[in-house]
């Protein structure tokens, strides 16, 4: 134990583990709130798709000026962004349902990704550490300044869009019959999603950067009934993975995402079968009925 | 004080089909009117369209000087996300909307109107349930306490009553005879014809086109109820753009 409690003293002094911890603690802190918002609006599988579908914007910035944050950054926002509004407005504009538009709109970008990757030979090692997240090592401080930016970004606007976007979930007509709200809420929404999938990508990997924003989120509704706590709860579920996950792949040399990523499915595993919402255990083991 | 509504020649749908067609007509202020007719008669339709969750197809809805925004619009309980974590208390809050808009505090007074809505619709002590833990008729009590809180001279009830027991439909229509006492106008889609005989003064039998329209009795006639239930529900798709002259 003494032997442990050293080496995380060791680990912690190390300025590029400290970078990486930083990181991952502002996104625990930004990302599970969208992510369930996102799993209650049965969008969970388009954040996953999403994260694809920065890959061409990305990419382009990678060809423009290599492995720069700044360059990639702009690249997957605006490829990002230009998909999430296009098919959110599809979706309101037409008959074709969000997810159905989304699809489309994401195979297409992805296709374009794959195109670009390749068509300029990216080496094998970088494209590693484009889509799996490098080693603690890479969080540089123009990546931290990134993900901090993005984070505050993302809780003011979902602080600010919090109303709409929950009555937009619960009771749609209601809300457009008291004001228009819901379809700006809406499409604000999309944009965080996308602003912390890029935190994601710069945190954990571009696959596996969607992680820290469904996972907590799915785990948060197995332990509440209560839209609050249920954020409260995801935040703590992302920071447990998070600083986990972190800790686990510096020791034994992994990359980031893929440890933080198991970390949370971890906490998933455990919620299933504890939470008390739903959790099997309950479900098998509920106790003597209540008075009536 | 307004509450009057003024149809001109409305028509309201999807994708070009008409589920309302050239509806004409006044309600006037106070009234209590129900909307009657066969599924896809265009009620919900109609009632979307007079609260503006529907853009108009062609024609207009004159709300007494109103807005839209400011009748109080009750959706059917199948159009929302029960599974939602939510609970009772944040739910009727959201009654109250046009005070607190998107940032606006919830003070001690609006703390007590909520309250006393909750008490009004018999849910006092279920303020922290889960909407997703509610019966039937609790979920409809919640909504009219939703209701209440918006105090709006036009109210809108879409199939109010539908899978509540009677003693629930009863509290519910106390509320609605309420309302109509302190002079507000609703309107009430409903299925149930004897309800509608007994509680509502007023009938718009409807079949995307009026059948008939006027007091209750004078509606509820057999051939009527005849002429509405022959409506042809299925769009026809090949239809022609409507060459009826638009009201100018």
């Amino acid at each position: 134990m003494h032997e442990h409690a050293h080496e995380i003293a060791g680990a912690i002094s190390d300025e590029a583990f400290r970078r990486s911890l930083a990181a991952i603690v502002i996104l625990a802190l930004s990302a599970p709130p969208v992510g369930v918002f996102l799993m209650l609006r049965r969008m969970s599988l388009i954040g996953d798709a999403m994260s694809h579908a920065i890959l061409p914007g990305a990419a382009i910035g990678y060809l423009v000026s290599g492995l720069s944050v700044v360059a990639m950054t702009i690249g997957g926002l605006a490829a990002g962004l230009l998909i999430a509004v296009l098919a959110g407005l599809v979706a309101r504009a037409t008959e074709l349902k969000e997810d159905a538009s989304f699809a489309v709109f994401l195979l297409v970008s992805l296709a374009l990704g794959v195109v670009l990757v390749t068509a300029n030979g990216m080496n094998a090692e970088d494209l590693m550490h484009f889509l799996f997240g490098e080693t603690a090592a890479a969080v540089d401080n123009d990546k931290l300044l990134m993900i901090a930016g993005n984070a505050t970004i993302s809780t003011l606007v979902l602080a600010a869009i919090y109303r709409p976007l929950v009555l937009d979930c619960v009771d749609p007509n209601f809300l457009r019959s008291v004001s228009g709200a819901g379809v700006v809420a809406h499409l604000a929404f999309l944009v965080l999603l996308v602003v912390n999938l890029i935190s994601g990508f710069h945190a954990l990997g571009t696959l596996l950067g969607v992680g820290m924003m469904i996972i907590p989120a799915t785990v948060a509704r197995f332990w509440t009934r209560d839209i609050t706590t249920m954020i409260a709860v995801a935040v703590v579920a992302g920071l447990i993975a998070g600083v986990a996950g972190l800790w686990a792949s510096a020791a034994a040399e992994l990359p980031v995402g893929a440890g933080v990523t198991l970390a949370a499915g971890l906490l998933y595993l455990a919620s299933i079968v504890f939470g008390p919402v739903g959790g099997v255990l309950w479900k098998l083991f509920p106790g003597r009925h209540l008075e009536a | 004080m307004t509450g009057e509504l003024q149809f001109r020649d409305v028509t309201i749908g999807y994708d070009r089909h008409p589920a309302v067609h050239h509806l004409n007509g006044v309600i006037a202020a106070g009234s209590l009117l129900a909307v009657v007719g066969p599924n896809g008669a265009g009620k919900s339709t109609l009632f979307k369209g007079i609260a503006g969750a529907l853009p108009l197809l062609s024609g207009s809805i004159d709300r007494g000087g109103a807005l839209a925004r400011d009748i109080a619009y009750l959706p059917q309980v199948a159009e929302i996300d029960r599974g939602f974590p939510i609970g009772v208390y944040d739910m009727v809050a959201m009654g109250l909307w046009k005070h607190t808009g998107l940032f606006g505090g919830i003070g001690a007074t609006s703390r007590a109107r909520i309250r006393e809505a909750i008490a009004a619709v018999g849910l006092t002590g279920f303020e922290q349930r889960a909407i997703a833990t509610l019966s039937g008729g609790q979920m409809q009590r919640v909504l009219f306490a939703r209701l209440l809180l918006q105090d709006a001279r036009t109210i809108l009830l879409d199939e109010p009553f539908n899978a509540i027991d009677s003693k629930t439909a009863a509290d519910l229509l106390a509320l609605v005879r309420r309302w109509h006492g302190e002079k507000r106008t609703v309107l009430a889609a409903l299925h149930d014809i004897d309800v509608v005989r007994e509680h509502f003064p007023q009938t718009l039998l409807l079949a995307r086109e009026p059948v008939a329209w006027g007091q209750t009795a004078d509606v509820l006639t057999p051939q009527n109820l005849l002429k509405a239930r022959q409506m042809c529900e299925a769009f026809d798709e090949e239809a022609a753009p409507c060459t009826a002259p638009l009201a100018g």
